[in-house]
């Protein structure tokens, strides 16, 4: 009734301005160098495999998807279980400088990674964590707690405090209550958390490459020391790039249906 | 102005196929005229608001048409219908003021400025919003929202027929009368076609002159609030309609007489032979069953419990598996828990498949 | 919900303040001594006082001045952005479907640059952009336009625009698009029954409410714009010169890169300090509009 004119135009330019330059890379990765650097088609004249098989074989290449994976996951349990109960703090109390705490904390969130970079990299070689998972997960955590307590209250908050009167009178322990009544109930706020902390920590690249060296190297600084090497080889590279892609797109994928359904409740 | 008629009107969300049973509104044709005041009372899912929504324009029926001083309307949006539609919560535009709100409507259609105007303030007179005219929509409480929403609806004075979908769902009980009331007055003040769906019988008995009761997706009566009470012709009707509702008890009538749990009452018309598997009941509303002490002739129950509801006590009853509702006469107390029940034969229906079923004099 | 007072929440809140305090305030309290201290490398320190900030706020200085001409890159750089993705992201949150397959489709197109590792958005369009292996840079010279992001700055700017854009605007979109979802079907029939143009359903209606979401984006883009780093980094390493140099990308070259701690620091301090003033400012415009409505805090 109301539907913006020329919309499915609209869109699909749009969708077709977000794939394109995907399309290219993942057209790259399937071409030989010599290909690349010879012709311009839009699709490989001879495909091949080539690329994605030295990722696969290499282990300095595997190592650091691994070591991505770990510090991401590590952040993301961190993130989330230490957010919950604080998160529950603001949702359901007044303290002393509450309000102050959670702007604070949202301040972290707007904080420059370049100006951590450094005093991080000081402190986790000060502390013997340089060069680990460790490092980068507690790093990000700096960013993706305030994020997680943010989007947890709003959850809490959601659920009518009479259920925990109830629980409480019940004769629920804090902690059991917090696990087997709060946590089913916020379960897709939980999700949406994880969710969030998972991407912010997978996509970023400064203090990732900054706090590791060798043995926790993750993919971003694979990819990004392959840019300064003389003789590029951008068939790997673009193949290690597609990678990247997919652990982004299969989790949107599994979660679409709540993405959807959330809109709809509007609870952003 | 219009008056409206339904002509064979029938829907069902899953499409005209589907199972008749599952229809969410029966074939239905009726005639609402020009000017009159309707309730559609019913409850949840008995199918009024669709019938709202075919009416108004935003559903369009499976079959059936509707029509507007003999024109069909079925091509129409809602829009072109002229309709007014207050919605369950207030619908307003946050970023204008209430004057800006009731004279949108008419903005839109381009009339000149000094008409929309001198219009705005006849209806922000009416509505009593004059004080308000310049505040923003956005921040007064919800029922004066309500009003503007209500106002918007009024402010187009060759509006067809103005809709309420339950108005006051959202209004705090206090205000709800003053808003009734205030609805009324419009009426009569503007000569307009209102119809209101409701499942309360309060807002639907105090605001209507013809009220439509629906259930289950078909119109069971229709009848001045007076007609619904005194001769239900279903008993859906007298069970929703009356606080409490009608006793319904089965019965065997034959003739002149009714039989229930082997006791006899006399009935004022008679009746003939049933159709064979038809399930006989009669009704009779607690108003016109009177507890007594007890005594042989009487039929007898046990008292369960005594409701005061101020202006009168009505006592809850169990005859066997029978539940009912009677009158306790001022003054009578009764010793013991049985007592004895005196039935008004005038006020006595009888229904055969929960339809009403006219008796010979 | 009324909230009841006990300070023995802050047990619950304590390990989040210790870890992000940890995270925060200790690097902080680092970067403080730094910024008033100097050394000649041999690890003693002498104070400085406020030296650093002296030669930093002052455009004569090399200090100064570089600081000052990324600090306008910035500022340009976020206008720009801000001034593309917000309408860009509202057009298309309306030209979104709102039921059918159309959805989730959309949904999950619109997500997949969101989740893509910055370097490898920069790597992508460093490719894209690229004449001789890059779609978008072959083309262009295809049509004779003499493109060329490594040479010319005005170039560079327009590819790391693109990239910010294409990054991004998906992200406004969605938010937009939330907001739009929570718009009750009621208000579109009440104003057709209205005679309401499609523009003033837009202003009257729509725009309203998309508020709240639009603050959020908008602080949003503009917090990140303003803190970029990797994509640019990756795509022109801050060249060509110094044209797409910005805050992040000349701190992070005075900290790491030539390990002039105090001067880093300096510059550390201030940075922070603008995003925390425009953060507070943004804060206070939120919650004044939402009491605006009767909400006690601008939270999700």
């Amino acid at each position: 009734m109301y539907a913006l004119p020329g919309r499915h135009a609209i869109l699909a330019l749009f969708i077709v301005f977000l794939l394109l330059p995907i399309y290219w890379l993942i057209n790259m990765s399937f071409k030989t160098n010599v290909e690349i650097t010879s012709t311009m088609t839009l699709w490989p004249l001879r495909p091949t495999l080539a690329n994605y098989r030295v990722i696969f074989i290499d282990p300095s290449w595997y190592l650091s998807y691994v070591n991505s994976l770990e510090y991401v996951v590590i952040n993301t349990v961190l993130s989330v279980s230490f957010a919950l109960p604080a998160a529950y703090a603001f949702s359901r109390y007044n303290f002393l400088g509450d309000k102050h705490l959670f702007f604070w904390l949202l301040t972290n969130r707007m904080a420059p990674a370049a100006v951590f970079a450094l005093p991080f990299f000081n402190l986790y070689s000060a502390i013997g964590l340089f060069d680990t998972p460790w490092a980068v997960a507690l790093a990000h955590c700096l960013f993706n707690i305030p994020l997680a307590v943010w989007i947890l209250e709003g959850f809490i908050s959601g659920v009518p405090r009479e259920i925990d009167e109830t629980a409480f009178l019940d004769g629920y322990s804090f902690p059991r209550f917090f696990v087997k009544i709060l946590l089913p109930l916020i379960a897709s706020g939980v999700g949406v958390a994880a969710f969030f902390c998972f991407m912010f920590s997978w996509v970023e690249l400064l203090l990732a490459r900054t706090l590791t060296s060798v043995n926790a190297k993750p993919i971003a600084a694979t990819m990004t020391r392959t840019v300064s090497a003389a003789g590029m080889d951008w068939g790997v590279l673009a193949a290690a790039g597609v990678l990247t892609l997919v652990p982004g797109a299969v989790v949107i994928w599994f979660v679409r249906n709540y993405i959807a359904r959330g809109f709809a409740l509007g609870r952003v | 102005m219009a008056r409206i008629d339904l002509v064979d009107l029938a829907h069902a969300y899953g499409g005209n196929d589907a199972d008749p049973s599952r229809f969410a509104l029966k074939p239905t044709s009726m005639t609402w005229r020009q000017g009159g005041a309707y309730a559609l009372l019913g409850p949840s899912g008995c199918g009024k608001t669709t019938l709202l929504n075919i009416i108004s324009g935003i559903v369009r029926p499976s079959r059936g048409k509707v029509l507007f001083d003999g024109k069909d309307v079925m091509a129409l949006t809602t829009q072109q219908r002229n309709i007014a539609q207050v919605f369950q919560f207030p619908v307003i535009y946050d970023t204008m003021t209430v004057g800006e709100n009731l004279a949108f409507p008419l903005k839109n259609r381009g009339l000149p400025r000094a008409q929309i105007e001198a219009r705005v303030a006849e209806i922000a007179r009416l509505l009593d919003l004059s004080p308000v005219l310049d505040r923003k929509a956005n921040r007064l409480s919800v029922d004066a929202k309500q009003k503007i929403s209500l106002g918007r609806g009024l402010v187009r004075a060759d509006v067809a027929a103005i809709l309420f979908d339950e108005p006051l769902t959202v209004i705090d009980p206090g205000l709800k009368w003053e808003l009734r009331s205030k609805l009324k007055v419009l009426h009569r003040a503007l000569d307009l076609t209102m119809i209101y769906v409701t499942h309360d019988q309060t807002e639907a008995l105090t605001f209507a002159d013809t009220v439509v009761v629906m259930h289950e997706g078909s119109v069971v009566q229709t009848g001045t609030p007076e007609e619904l009470f005194v001769r239900p012709a279903h008993t859906f009707v007298g069970y929703f309609i009356g606080s409490p509702g009608m006793n319904v008890l089965p019965a065997e009538v034959q003739g002149r007489q009714a039989r229930i749990a082997g006791h006899v009452l006399g009935l004022d018309k008679s009746y003939g032979a049933w159709p064979a598997g038809a399930r006989i009941e009669i009704g009779i509303r607690p108003e016109f069953v009177a507890v007594a002490a007890p005594a042989p002739g009487l039929l007898s129950a046990e008292i369960e419990r005594i409701d005061d509801l101020g202006r009168s006590r009505f006592a809850r009853l169990r005859m066997g598996g029978l539940k009912l509702a009677a009158r306790l006469p001022k003054g009578l107390s009764i010793a013991g828990n049985t007592a004895g029940l005196v039935f008004d034969p005038a006020q006595i229906h009888v229904y055969a498949d929960s339809r009403r079923v006219e008796g010979m004099a | 919900m009324e909230k009841i007072t006990n300070q023995k929440a802050w047990l619950l809140v304590l390990p989040v303040f210790a870890l992000v305090a940890f995270s925060a305030v200790i690097p902080l309290m680092t970067v403080v001594n730094y910024s008033v201290q100097d050394t000649f490398g041999n690890n003693k320190f002498f104070w400085n006082g406020i030296g650093w900030y002296q030669e930093l706020l002052d455009p004569s200085t090399e200090l100064g001045g570089r600081f000052f001409a990324s600090l306008w890159r910035n500022l340009a750089f976020s206008a720009i952005v801000l001034a593309i993705e917000m309408p860009l992201g509202i057009v298309v949150a309306l030209a979104m479907p709102r039921e059918g397959w159309g959805v989730a489709f959309s949904l999950v197109v619109l997500a997949l640059p969101l989740l893509i590792p910055w370097n490898v958005v920069g790597t992508i369009w460093q490719i894209f952009g690229r004449t001789d292996i890059g779609l978008l840079g072959y083309t262009l010279h295809w049509l004779g336009s003499d493109y060329n992001y490594v040479a010319s700055p005005l170039d560079a700017w327009l590819t790391i625009i693109a990239m910010d854009v294409w990054h991004w605007s998906s992200l406004v979109a969605l938010l937009c698009y939330a907001g739009l979802k929570s718009i009750p079907e009621a208000f579109y029939q009440a104003a057709s029954i209205d005679g309401a143009s499609r523009w003033a359903v837009f202003w009257a209606i729509q725009l309203p409410k998309m508020k709240r979401v639009l603050l959020i984006a908008g602080l949003l883009r503009f917090m990140d714009s303003f803190m970029i780093y990797t994509e640019p980094f990756v795509v022109t390493g801050g060249g060509p010169g110094n044209s797409t140099t910005f805050l992040s990308i000349e701190l992070v070259k005075l900290a790491l890169g030539q390990f002039d701690l105090g001067k880093a620091a300096a510059m550390s301090i201030v940075y922070m300090l603008i995003i925390i003033i425009v953060c507070w400012v943004y804060y206070t415009v939120m919650t004044n509009a939402g009491e605006d409505r009767g909400s006690a805090r601008g939270g999700p």
